[in-house]
């Protein structure tokens, strides 16, 4: 009852729960190799007047950017992330490492020797923490996949 | 323009001006005491492992922040709060605040010790959010006034001079 009652009395802090990163679009498949080395990107978009944390954060109680990518056909090496924007907002004294707007993570993996050929798929996780001009919204957690053709 | 026009126009003048400065964030503004509505009470541990309950603080004014330690603008306000505790702890005014980092004490502790945090500090979690309204961001400051009634709520970062007025302004009437 006094839940209830608490939502009667007061508005939603925020209605802007809804993800504020997502995929813009579906990512291109991977075309990869047996043997080989492939990038495979994944284009993310912020809804506007928003911002995340960048992987290299200011601060180490802010939450950075990280694509992790779970066991499967293909061996992650390395995630490149793009150059983080220094930015200054109205609440902060210092700028801040942030992404905004649309930006590319890029995965380089490996395809094993002993991968099967045919289509597949990988799966992963994005953790980030956005933030507007004024407010936060508590870190998050996607689950991404990538499409995967593995040839001969 | 005829004057239906004319009415609608000043009508959705009127209106547009009644919620700008509703929405203003940054501009003090208490309830009228008549349309405050109590706060929900809350029983939470404090770093010492004390129980504190916001009903313990009945008689004072308090500001309320909920924030968390990975919160950039939470983070900004924070050195306004202890000014304020420290200005105005004599005169039955004092700063609660509930932390809502994932990892709890662990960042809490550290964080709170690093930014000199001279109010009570306690560590909070989704049912309080919901017992606010659903609060699913930060920061969210609630000015309650001596009788445990809400007199503001800030949904963001507000300014350092309006929290400042809005404080005195409830100790004022109430003194």
């Amino acid at each position: 009852m006094r839940i209830i009652a608490a939502l009667l009395f007061f508005p939603s802090a925020f209605g802007q729960s809804a993800a504020v990163l997502s995929l813009a679009g579906a990512p291109p498949p991977v075309q990869a190799k047996i043997g080989a080395a492939v990038d495979a990107k994944l284009p993310l978009q912020l809804r506007p007047g928003y911002h995340v944390q960048s992987n290299t954060p200011t601060d180490k109680y802010l939450i950075p950017l990280r694509l992790t990518w779970n066991p499967g056909p293909l061996e992650p090496m390395a995630v490149t992330y793009p150059k983080p924007q220094m930015e200054k907002y109205a609440f902060s004294e210092m700028p801040q490492s942030v992404f905004s707007g649309n930006f590319d993570l890029i995965t380089k993996f490996k395809v094993p020797p002993n991968a099967i050929a045919g289509p597949t798929a990988i799966t992963g996780k994005l953790r980030y923490q956005a933030c507007n001009d004024n407010m936060c919204l508590p870190p998050k957690t996607m689950d991404v996949s990538l499409q995967v053709d593995i040839a001969r | 323009m005829n004057k239906p026009a004319l009415w609608i126009a000043a009508g959705a003048i009127a209106v547009y001006l009644a919620f700008a400065s509703f929405e203003e964030p940054d501009r003090p503004a208490l309830k009228p005491e008549g349309e405050r509505q109590s706060s929900p009470d809350f029983a939470l541990k404090d770093v010492s492992g004390a129980t504190v309950k916001l009903s313990d603080f009945r008689g004072k004014v308090v500001l309320l922040n909920f924030w968390a330690s990975w919160c950039a603008p939470c983070r900004e306000e924070i050195p306004w709060f202890t000014g304020f505790e420290q200005e105005y702890k004599d005169r039955g005014f004092t700063v609660l605040s509930v932390a809502f980092d994932e990892r709890g004490w662990t960042t809490v502790t550290p964080y709170a010790q690093r930014a000199k945090i001279n109010y009570p500090v306690l560590l909070g979690g989704e049912d309080l959010m919901t017992l606010y309204g659903g609060v699913d961001a930060l920061p969210v400051t609630f000015l309650i006034d001596r009788n445990g009634r809400i007199a503001r709520m800030h949904v963001g970062a507000a300014g350092k001079s309006t929290y400042r007025q809005e404080i005195l302004d409830l100790l004022k009437a109430e003194s």
